[in-house]
């Protein structure tokens, strides 16, 4: 069995270098355990501009072989051409498995490539294990609110892993062999491509992404006590998040909500603050590791889950949180 | 313009899952339905271009009987028609945009418009599937949309980790909408009287095979209620204890 893991990276124009993102080492770690377990071998596929010169650090995350198709035109995203591009290397290096993050990326790109190539289409995984040459695949279904365990019944077979679940493992491999590989591109395919990105909030760390998450609630009374939601967050160097009372007040932007129509998050820490914890809320957060929740009302169901907490009054309980994390951390 | 928007119905989000007796599939028994949220946003922003451009909205739902009802309720916001693709197995999300894909093929659509994911299996798969079978560009998540009919180019946002990417794109098109494209409009009383007299076309397309299969289903072990520490600030130092000396996150 062969495995592709697709190693996401991102082109800085300033250096003119790629740079991996943290999910393509949990991407390429997965499918190494994988090819482990089954028997198999995992390749690396890097696509971008630059990434020739960055791809034997996959060699650390168990990757010995790491393919790379460089074009200018691929120095930001083309849900048509890295489809493409995917596709044409399943093919040309006779791959039964590609493992892809369900990163923004990953979302967008796995459906087109799994359709491409008539593969079965395992999104979002929690969890993957080999057995008897067959991969079961564990993922979230509403929201969290349940799991199931899948698996793919086509020849080729596409997973996508949850950022933050799958550890990356320990960088400590020999650089992986770097090899070119030539895909045809025409102007043609790139009828759907990116022309700019931009960055917002720069200096606090993406929902996604993050952590630690700092999240209010309705509890808060308005917009302008985010303050010291946003305080407490920069201490720990957290994301902000919200519920989806704050976001539909329109305290919040819609892009904080944490919940089942908002971000799903498992971050190492969760704190909450002033949310009471409806069952959209808790589908959202509640695989986080640890789980912290201030909220003066002692019976609100995010106690539940929370595994510390204070059933106090926020605007006396996170000032303090705030300054005591400060001489902890030696930040006053 | 020729829009269409495919429609999905899921369980509300307030739904405490159970799991069904075949083990693999939730209890629908005591299950609210609703049209999918994110179904909404793609609804109103087809509605939108119809109001400055004119054309026909057709909203299109693959899945039971039971789906009929989110084609009345889209159509009592606005559009013209639906198409019902009546299945009692919608299979996995493969099988789902395949037969999407059969209904809308020879359709002349300008834009295929879907919520960015359903709230029941998540897969944020379908829409970008169709595009695919399609061979129609895409793009998913999108909170901003501009389209310029005459010179049939969409310009769009997409929201990305930590900020968005600005996307370009040639119709026809296929956009999944995410919260905060625009503000979905309620159905007014005269909408809903109206949705009764539009036509709902049923098409039984050829099943699709899924390609994926669900082995089981189960309730996640969940976490337990922890500890209580105080009840106000008097708490916090053995707050920052645990999380440094226990959860050693700090």
């Amino acid at each position: 069995m062969k495995i592709i893991a697709f190693a996401e990276s991102v082109h800085d124009s300033q250096t003119g270098s790629g740079k991996f993102k943290k999910v393509a080492f949990e991407a390429a770690h997965a499918a190494s355990k994988l090819a482990g377990e089954l028997g198999g071998e995992a390749v690396a596929l890097a696509i971008g501009k630059g990434v020739g010169a960055i791809a034997q650090e996959l060699g650390g995350y168990g990757i010995r072989n790491a393919y790379t198709v460089e074009d200018d035109r691929l120095s930001l995203y083309s849900t048509t051409a890295f489809a493409k591009v995917i596709a044409a290397a399943v093919e040309k290096l006779s791959a039964d498995v590609v493992i892809m993050p369900a990163s923004a990326m990953g979302k967008d790109l796995a459906p087109r490539v799994a359709a491409k190539l008539k593969a079965g289409l395992a999104a979002d995984c929690t969890a993957l294990k080999g057995e008897g040459g067959a991969i079961l695949a564990t993922r979230p279904v509403y929201a969290g609110k349940g799991l199931i365990d899948l698996k793919i019944n086509s020849p080729k077979k596409i997973f996508t892993l949850r950022p933050n679940v799958f550890s990356p493992g320990a960088a400590n491999g020999s650089p992986a062999a770097v090899e070119k590989l030539g895909v045809d591109l025409q102007d043609s395919d790139f009828s759907s491509h990116v022309t700019a990105v931009t960055v917002a909030k720069a200096g606090r760390p993406d929902l996604t992404e993050a952590n630690i998450i700092v999240s209010g609630g309705r509890g808060l009374g308005g917009p302008e006590n985010f303050g010291m939601i946003e305080k407490l967050a920069d201490v720990l160097g957290a994301a902000v998040g919200a519920s989806r009372a704050v976001v539909d007040a329109g305290w919040r932007p819609h892009d904080d909500q944490v919940g089942q129509t908002g971000k799903t998050v498992s971050p190492s820490l969760y704190v909450a603050v002033a949310i009471s914890g409806a069952i959209q809320h808790l589908a959202g957060m509640s695989s986080s590791k640890y789980i912290v929740a201030i909220n003066k009302d002692k019976d609100a169901p995010i106690f539940q889950v929370a595994d510390y907490g204070i059933t106090g009054d926020a605007f006396e309980v996170v000032p303090e949180f705030t300054n005591e994390l400060k001489k902890a951390l030696g930040k006053e | 313009m020729k829009l269409f928007v495919c429609v999905n119905q899921v369980p509300d989000t307030e739904t405490k899952v159970k799991v069904g007796q075949d083990g693999k599939t939730i209890d629908r028994s005591e299950i609210n339905l609703i049209l999918n949220p994110y179904d909404e946003f793609a609804v109103e922003a087809a509605l939108q271009l119809k109001d400055k451009n004119g054309g026909e909205v057709t909203y299109v739902s693959a899945g039971g009987d039971s789906n009929k009802e989110v084609i009345r309720k889209t159509l009592a916001m606005g559009g013209d028609k639906g198409i019902h693709i009546k299945t009692d197995n919608t299979g996995d999300s493969y099988s789902v945009a395949s037969m999407i894909a059969a209904a809308l093929k020879d359709a002349g659509a300008d834009m295929i418009f879907f919520g960015k994911q359903s709230i029941d299996y998540d897969d944020s798969a379908v829409g970008t599937m169709v595009a695919e079978i399609l061979e129609l560009p895409s793009a998913s998540v999108v909170v901003k949309l501009d389209v310029d009919e005459g010179a049939k180019k969409v310009v769009c946002e997409r929201e990305i980790e930590g900020g968005k990417e600005t996307v370009e794109l040639s119709m026809p098109c296929v956009i999944t909408a995410q919260k905060g494209l625009n503000e979905p409009r309620y159905p007014s009383l005269k909408g809903i009287m109206a949705a009764k007299s539009k036509p709902i076309q049923e098409v039984t397309p050829p099943a699709a095979e899924p390609l994926t299969e669900v082995v089981g289903m189960r309730k996640p072990s969940g976490k337990q209620a922890g500890k209580i520490l105080g009840s106000d600030k008097s708490a916090v130092p053995e707050l920052v204890r645990l999380l440094h000396e226990e959860a050693k996150i700090i």
